[in-house]
C-alpha cells in the first residue's frame, strides 16, 4: 500500500464508565446505585485508542481524546495520553447531562467539527453502560462522514485519502473501503491495547494537556443537548423476571454425574433408545 | 426541545418493519419482528407494513413477510438497492418513512440493521430504543421498550413520547415465530419512488466472503462454552452432535476467535429458546444468562461452587466440565440413546 502524504488527525471518542460488576440497583427506588462503584476507561474505547495509536506509529500525526462526561472523567482521561495520545477533549456542562443518543452524537459531532481537518473518527463497539453501540452511525450522520462499524483490521491510504475496514459477517467477512473522513467502530478485543508509559505520566497530567469544553464554549442549539435534547425517556427500571429454575445439585464421580445427567436428558428430551 | 421531522399528530396508525434480506429469503429476525409487530398492532387496531428494499425479485420476499402477518409491503426497487450500503439503505428508507409516517419502525438489530437505524434516527431527529429485549404497547400508540442494564439484572423501560417514528432494534431470536397465517385478506403491495444518487455511495464492497451464518436460536439443545472450557469446542461440538443440537458460547471464546460470533449467546449475541441448554465453564454473568433465560430446562458445569450460574441452573454440578462432558458424552453413546428431530 501506498504510505502517507500527509499526517493524519485522528480523533478518538472515549467514555468513562462504572465498572459493571459494581453497579448495584437498590431495591427499594430501583435505581442504578452507581456512587459505590469504581470507574474505569470503557474498555472497548481502549481497543479504538490502540488502533489510533497504531496508525500515529505509521503514519505520524496526532490524536486527540473526545469524550463527553462530568470533570471527574479527565484523570482516567489522561492514561490515553499516557498511552500515545496527544491531546483530551473533554465536553462538560450540566446542560449535557441526560443525553440519550441523539443528543449524544449531537453534542459530539460538533465537538469534532470544531476540531475540523479531522481524518478520521474511532470509536469503541459500545459502551458497558450504554451498550447500543449507536453512537457511530449517529456521529458519522450527524457529520456526514462515511463509515464502517465493527471492524477488526484497518488501513489507511492517507494519498488517495481512504480507509478500508474488515469487518466480520455471517460465517465471513467482508472489506469496505470509504473515503476519508470517516467513523469508525473497532470490535472490542481486536488488539491489544498498550500499557501506558510511566515516563509519561508528569507530561499527561500537565494541566494544559486537557481542553474542557462547556455548551458555552461550543457552538451547539441548546435544544439539541442534553436531557432537553434527548427525544428518548426512561420510564422506569425493573428487576429482570429471573426464571424460576429447580437448582437441583447433583454430585458424584464424573461418570456418576454423567448417568446422572443423562438420566435427566431423557426425561426433557424425546429420547429414542 | 427540538422536534421530529414529523410529530405524533401526523404520524400514521401503522408499525412498519424494515425487511432485512439474507440472499433470497428474509432474515428471520425480520419475520420475528413482523410477528411480534403483528401482535402489538391487534392491541391497537393498527396496520402492520414491512419496508422492502431492494432491486429485482422481491416477490418471494414479499409472500413471506405476508404470511407471518403483514398487511402491506411498502417497497423501493433501485439498482442501488441491490447490495446494502449503509448510505443507499439510509436514503431510500428515509424517504419511505417521509412519505408514510409510520408512528413505530423496528429493525433487527444486526450489523446492517444497527448501521441503518443509528443513521436514520438521526436523520429523522428521533428516539432510538436499541438492542430491546421486549416490546411492549401502551394506551396511546406508545411504544415501550425493555433493554437490559447492568449487570445484577436491571430492566430499562423507554420510550419516546413525542417524537416519531418511535424507532426500536431487537436482537435476532429475541420474538419466536409464529405459524403463517393464511386468513389475512389485505396485502397490499404498494411501491414507493425514490430517488437515489450514485455519487451519494462512496462505500467500496472491496471483498465479500459471505457464508452461511450459523443459526442457533431454534436448535432444541445448546451446548455452551466458556472461559473456563479452554477452547475444547470439540468436546462441546461432539455432545451437541449426539443430541441434535448446536454449539454456542459465551463472549470471551468469541473475542478470542475459538468460534464462530454467531453462536454468542447473550446481550450481545443471540437469545435461543432451547428445550435444553448446558452450560460450561461459564460464570453466568447477566449479559450472558439473558441469553438462555427462555430454555426449558439449564444444566451447568462449573469447577467453581459459588458461581453464580447455579442460580439460573435447573441442574447444577460442581466439576470439571473437561471430565464430566466426555463421561455424559460415554454415557450417552452406551446407552445408544439418540434423539429424534423435533
Ligand atoms: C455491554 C456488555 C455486553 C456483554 N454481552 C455479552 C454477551 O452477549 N454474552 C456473553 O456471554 N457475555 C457478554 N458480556 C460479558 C459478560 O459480562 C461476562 O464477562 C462473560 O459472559 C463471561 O464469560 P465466561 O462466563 O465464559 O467467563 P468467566 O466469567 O471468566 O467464567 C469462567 C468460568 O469457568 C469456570 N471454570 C474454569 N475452568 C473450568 C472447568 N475446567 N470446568 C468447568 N468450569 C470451569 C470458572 O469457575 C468460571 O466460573 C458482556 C459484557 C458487557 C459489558
Ligand atoms: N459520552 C461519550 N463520550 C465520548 N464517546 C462516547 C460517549 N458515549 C459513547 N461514546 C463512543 O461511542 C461508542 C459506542 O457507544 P454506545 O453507542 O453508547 O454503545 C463508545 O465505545 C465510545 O467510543
Amino acid at each position: 500500500m501506498t504510505y502517507a502524504t500527509n499526517e493524519p488527525h485522528l480523533v478518538v471518542c472515549v467514555k468513562v464508565v462504572p465498572k459493571p460488576e459494581e453497579v448495584r440497583v437498590d431495591p427499594q427506588s430501583r435505581r442504578l446505585d452507581r456512587a459505590g462503584a469504581r470507574s474505569e476507561i470503557n474498555p472497548p474505547d481502549l481497543n479504538a485508542v490502540e488502533f489510533a495509536l497504531q496508525i500515529k506509529d505509521r503514519f505520524g500525526g496526532k490524536v486527540s481524546i473526545l469524550s463527553m462526561g462530568p470533570p471527574f472523567f479527565e484523570p482516567y482521561l489522561r492514561i490515553c495520553l499516557a498511552m500515545g495520545a496527544d491531546h483530551v477533549y473533554l465536553l462538560s456542562d450540566r446542560l449535557f447531562g441526560g443525553a440519550d443518543t441523539l443528543a449524544t452524537t449531537y453534542t459530539l459531532a460538533q465537538a469534532v467539527r470544531r476540531l475540523e481537518p479531522v481524518d478520521l473518527v474511532l470509536c469503541g463497539e459500545e459502551s458497558s453502560d450504554g451498550a447500543t453501540g449507536q453512537v457511530p452511525p449517529g456521529l458519522a450522520e450527524w457529520l456526514g462522514y462515511q463509515q464502517i462499524t465493527l471492524v477488526n483490521d484497518i488501513e489507511m491510504d492517507m494519498s488517495r485519502r481512504t480507509v478500508r475496514g474488515r469487518r466480520e459477517r455471517q460465517g465471513g467477512y467482508e472489506i469496505l473501503e470509504v473515503p476519508l473522513p470517516a467513523v469508525i467502530s473497532v470490535k472490542t478485543g481486536c488488539n491489544e491495547p498498550r500499557f501506558w508509559d510511566y515516563r509519561l505520566k508528569p507530561w499527561a497530567f500537565a494541566p494544559e494537556r486537557v481542553t474542557v469544553w462547556s455548551a458555552s464554549d461550543m457552538d451547539v442549539d441548546p435544544e439539541f443537548i442534553g436531557l432537553a435534547g434527548s427525544p428518548t425517556q426512561v420510564v422506569g427500571l425493573e428487576q429482570a423476571p429471573s426464571r424460576e429454575r429447580k437448582r437441583i445439585m447433583l454430585s458424584g464421580s464424573p461418570q456418576e454425574v454423567a448417568q446422572q445427567l443423562a438420566a435427566r436428558l431423557r426425561e426433557v428430551l424425546p429420547l429414542v433408545p | 426541545m427540538a422536534t421530529s421531522l414529523y410529530g405524533a399528530s401526523e404520524a400514521q396508525d401503522v408499525i412498519c418493519v424494515f425487511l432485512e434480506r439474507e440472499g433470497d429469503t428474509l432474515q428471520r429476525v425480520s419475520l420475528e419482528l413482523l410477528s411480534k409487530g403483528r401482535e402489538l398492532a391487534d392491541e391497537v387496531g393498527w396496520k402492520l407494513a414491512g419496508l422492502l428494499l431492494g432491486y429485482y425479485r422481491m416477490l418471494p420476499l414479499m409472500g413471506q413477510a405476508f404470511e407471518v402477518g403483514a398487511d402491506e409491503i411498502w417497497v423501493a426497487e433501485h439498482p442501488l438497492l441491490k447490495t446494502f450500503t449503509v448510505e443507499a439503505y439510509t436514503s431510500a428508507a428515509f424517504q419511505v418513512i417521509m412519505n408514510r409516517k409510520p408512528s413505530i419502525f423496528l429493525c433487527g438489530a444486526t450489523p446492517n440493521g444497527r448501521d441503518l437505524a443509528g443513521r436514520l434516527a438521526v436523520k429523522l431527529r428521533t428516539g432510538l430504543t436499541a438492542d430491546c429485549t421486549d416490546l411492549r404497547m401502551r394506551e396511546g400508540g406508545i411504544l415501550v421498550g425493555e433493554v437490559t442494564g447492568f449487570g445484577g439484572g436491571v430492566l430499562a423501560l423507554i420510550k419516546t413520547p413525542q417524537h416519531r417514528p418511535q424507532m426500536a432494534t431487537v436482537r435476532p431470536g429475541v420474538f419466536p415465530l409464529k405459524p403463517p397465517r393464511t386468513e389475512r385478506v389485505s396485502r397490499a403491495v404498494e411501491i414507493i419512488s425514490v430517488t437515489l444518487d450514485e455519487a451519494q455511495v462512496r462505500t467500496r464492497v472491496v471483498e465479500q466472503v459471505v457464508g452461511r451464518g450459523a443459526d442457533i436460536t431454534q436448535s432444541p439443545v445448546v451446548v455452551v462454552g466458556g472461559r473456563g472450557i479452554q477452547g475444547r469446542f470439540d468436546l462441546l461440538r461432539q455432545l451437541a452432535e449426539l443430541l441434535g443440537g448446536e454449539v454456542g458460547a459465551t463472549r470471551p471464546p468469541v473475542d478470542s476467535g475459538q468460534i464462530e460470533r454467531e453462536r454468542q449467546v447473550g446481550q450481545t449475541g443471540v437469545v435461543c429458546r432451547p428445550k435444553v441448554a448446558i452450560v460450561c465453564g461459564a460464570s453466568g454473568a447477566f449479559q450472558f444468562t439473558v441469553g438462555i433465560q427462555h430454555a426449558d430446562t439449564v444444566i451447568a458445569i462449573n469447577t467453581d461452587p459459588e458461581a453464580p450460574i447455579f442460580e439460573t441452573a435447573d441442574y447444577g454440578v460442581v466439576g470439571d466440565a473437561l471430565q464430566i462432558v466426555p463421561a455424559l458424552i460415554e454415557a450417552l453413546r452406551n446407552s445408544r440413546v439418540a434423539v429424534t428431530s423435533g
